[in-house]
């Protein structure tokens, strides 16, 4: 069989990219006219963006180890009219008690899956496309600002936004948890594929948690950003729980804009999916910002599940606080890149970061490269990383006190993921990812009678 | 209960262990003293069940729950649940695991093996906090994980702890003095002899013949290179004690002259 020139690949990459640039040109027929022009001109910025980046290559350094081929020369649909793939009955086991939840079926809005309940007076939780038409200057001073378009992907959500959640605390406001669940379906022969874009604004002094989580079911690709502006004091803590099918693309950006002495919190936990990217960049932009950022993922089969972090010390005092896990078995594999960069000035930074890979079979992969770029010269920054797998001593150990084997090794993976698990502080979404360490895990019940 | 007969360990190709014989009845305290890298501690490891080291010769006859079976042909668990017990020189450090979940997984396993009702919450809680004051460990222990930053004395104590909870038919304590002060030491030695009884019997392993004021033990076994070389009754460790080591090895090298010649 002849073997693929670099040309040919090009060319294929390059139809992959115009296909998509054709499909934008039918979306944009299909916009309301009353779209604002500041939108429009969002989406016609970044589609030229986008046009110029194209789909990334494995030679670029940011993509070394993600190979996006598969999504650009896939052919995806984007569902339109009613979603109604999904009923209330299906969904309750993704769902839990929460100020407010609304649910998104391939990228739209589903407003008979929502609830609202009682928000604090000036809070506004709503859908993206609803805000847009109704109060597009809420919107505007942050919508596409933060998270740019030099990402690709990025790029491509922000030409094809059009639904999503837009979540606005105001100043000194108590919100509590608000739920954004996105599902997704499609099958071989129709994949579809969904943009989902957030804003969530949280106002000075306002306390705001946010969970997002991403579920569904056959061939589909999710592309979702999320840009979040954490106001003056204000405490926001962001859990995206990403548990999509086998099938699925997910590449999502998290964009974290951080103003002074906020405590803006991202726990990233990726748990399902096939070929999974997930970029989180925090700019902590003003004085007395603590920052945190915790992820945890699991591969197994041939999932890859690729994290990026970018956390960015704009400003004195500082801290930032990272720690990554990861639990790959089969042929898994899982990529860390994590840079901390230090400006010029940020003086008394505080940043840590630690990724930390548990190898359970020889065919899975971990690579691993935390990066720093200080450029002040009174910081503290440490970084760190390891792959390994279980301790021989501490199964003995185990073992040695009556504990079977698998049990003892199951106790002991469970026990590397339970710092992420613990420091998720809404219960619901702790006890899920619990229960679904304990289906996962060979000796899941020993493992539940003992923790 | 328990019977060492001829055994040899080796660790990758190096003999350690060359031909070691013991018996020990219900009930009785035997110490095992010798110098560094004489194999003591590959001696308890073995008994315990770790799978580093190669037994090429030899049995280990012990009188479990389920009769007289080698110990050898079994694995760490089972060992563990037909009644042995070893309290590391070095307990391992578990983060993540809770110290009370850890021995509620422990105990639940054995009871099993033995035919007992596991126990809940409530009943273990009970029988954890009698069993806490043997050995003077903190209730804040309990809830930490399992030896995570526990002091070298809170590790040894932990395991006397858990010994006292497992009710081993026998157990091995590897070095268990080794970093303890005096006051650790009487604490921990404390807890073994309130454990001491009629059909529980102890192997004790130690450098120092300091251990053995306070543990004292029913008989003394010197292993040099990998043989026992001298047994006696407890007087023989204060004889060590004043002599050292190196008289048994020279007395050793005597004896086994006619051999080799």
């Amino acid at each position: 069989m002849p073997t693929m020139t670099d040309t040919a690949i090009e060319t294929l990459e390059r139809a992959g990219t115009a296909a998509w640039l054709a499909d934008f040109e039918r979306f944009q027929r299909e916009l309301p006219s009353s779209e604002p022009a500041a939108v429009r001109a969002l989406r016609r910025m970044a589609i030229e963006r986008f046009a110029a980046l194209g789909f990334p290559t494995l030679q670029q350094e940011h993509w070394r180890l993600f190979n996006a081929a598969p999504i650009a020369r896939g052919s995806f649909v984007r569902p339109a009219g009613e979603p109604t793939a999904f009923d209330l009955t299906e969904i309750a086991p993704l769902t839990f008690e929460a100020a407010a939840r609304l649910v998104f079926v391939d990228g739209r809005f589903a407003p008979r899956l929502s609830q609202l309940g009682e928000l604090p007076a000036g809070t506004i939780v709503t859908s993206l496309a609803e805000a847009l038409e109704r109060a597009p200057e809420k919107l505007e001073p942050w919508l596409g600002q933060l998270a740019g378009t030099d990402h690709p992907f990025v790029a491509l959500n922000t030409a094809f936004l059009r639904d999503g959640a837009f979540v606005w605390a105001p100043r000194g406001a108590v919100v509590g948890t608000v739920h954004l669940l996105f599902l997704s379906s499609g099958t071989e022969s129709q994949a579809t594929v969904s943009f989902p874009r957030n804003l969530i604004v949280a106002g000075e002094n306002s306390q705001l948690s946010v969970v997002e989580s991403y579920a569904g079911a056959g061939h589909y690709f999710t592309c979702p950003v999320t840009e979040l502006v954490a106001g003056p004091a204000a405490v926001v803590d962001h859990y995206k729980v990403q548990r999509e099918s086998r099938d699925a693309f997910h590449v999502a950006t998290f964009q974290v804009q951080a103003e002074r002495a906020s405590a803006p919190s991202s726990h990233s936990i990726s748990i399902g999916g096939g070929l999974v990217r997930n970029d989180v960049n925090a700019v902590l932009a003003g004085e007395g910002i603590d920052c945190i950022l915790n992820g945890l993922y699991l591969v197994e089969g041939r999932q890859l599940v690729d994290n990026h972090m970018r956390v960015e010390h704009a400003r004195p005092h500082c801290a930032s606080h990272e720690l990554y896990k990861g639990i790959l078995d089969g042929k898994g594999r899982a990529v860390f890149d994590g840079l901390i960069y230090v400006h010029p000035g940020a003086q008394k930074t505080d940043a840590k970061q630690s990724n930390r890979n548990l190898l359970l079979s020889r065919d899975a992969l971990a690579s691993s490269n935390p990066r720093l770029e200080i450029f002040a010269d009174d910081v503290r920054c440490t970084h760190g990383s390891t792959v390994g797998q279980l301790d021989d001593d501490a199964v003995f150990y185990l073992r040695s006190r009556g504990i079977g084997e698998e049990a003892a090794r199951s106790l002991l993976t469970y026990a590397f993921a339970s710092d992420i698990v613990e420091r998720i502080k809404v219960e619901p979404v702790r006890r899920d990812l619990e229960e679904f360490l304990f289906a996962r895990l060979p000796q899941g019940e020993v493992v539940r009678q003992a923790v | 209960m328990l019977t060492i007969k001829n055994l040899h360990a080796s660790v990758d190709g190096a003999e350690i262990l060359k031909g070691i014989d013991l018996e020990i009845k219900a009930g009785e305290v035997h110490a095992i003293m010798g110098p560094n890298g004489s194999g003591k501690s590959t001696l308890a490891r073995v008994l315990a069940g770790q799978e580093d080291y190669e037994v090429s010769q030899g049995q280990i006859l012990f009188e479990g729950l389920t009769g007289e079976r080698n110990l050898l042909e079994m694995d760490p668990e089972e060992r563990a649940r037909e009644g042995v017990f070893m309290a590391f020189q070095y307990p391992v450090e578990i983060p993540g695991v809770s110290n009370t979940y850890f021995l509620k997984a422990a105990l639940n396993a054995v009871r099993k093996h033995r035919g007992l009702p596991e126990l809940d919450a409530m009943e273990f809680l009970t029988l954890v906090r009698q069993k806490m004051k043997l050995v003077q460990m903190e209730e804040t222990l309990l809830h930490r994980p399992v030896n995570e930053g526990f002091s070298g004395g809170e590790k040894k104590r932990n395991e006397i702890f858990h010994m006292s909870v497992l009710e081993p038919r026998f157990a091995v304590l590897d070095e268990t003095d080794s970093g303890l002060d005096i006051d650790a030491l009487r604490i921990v030695a404390d807890g073994v002899n309130s454990l001491r009884q009629a059909d529980r019997s102890f192997l004790l392993i130690t450098h120092y013949q300091r251990l053995l004021n306070y543990i004292v033990p029913d008989f003394v076994h010197v292993l040099v290179d990998g043989r026992i070389v001298r047994s006696g009754g407890k007087e023989l460790a204060l004889e060590l004690e004043e002599k050292g080591y190196a008289w048994l090895e020279v007395a050793q090298e005597q004896a086994v002259q006619p051999v080799t010649a």
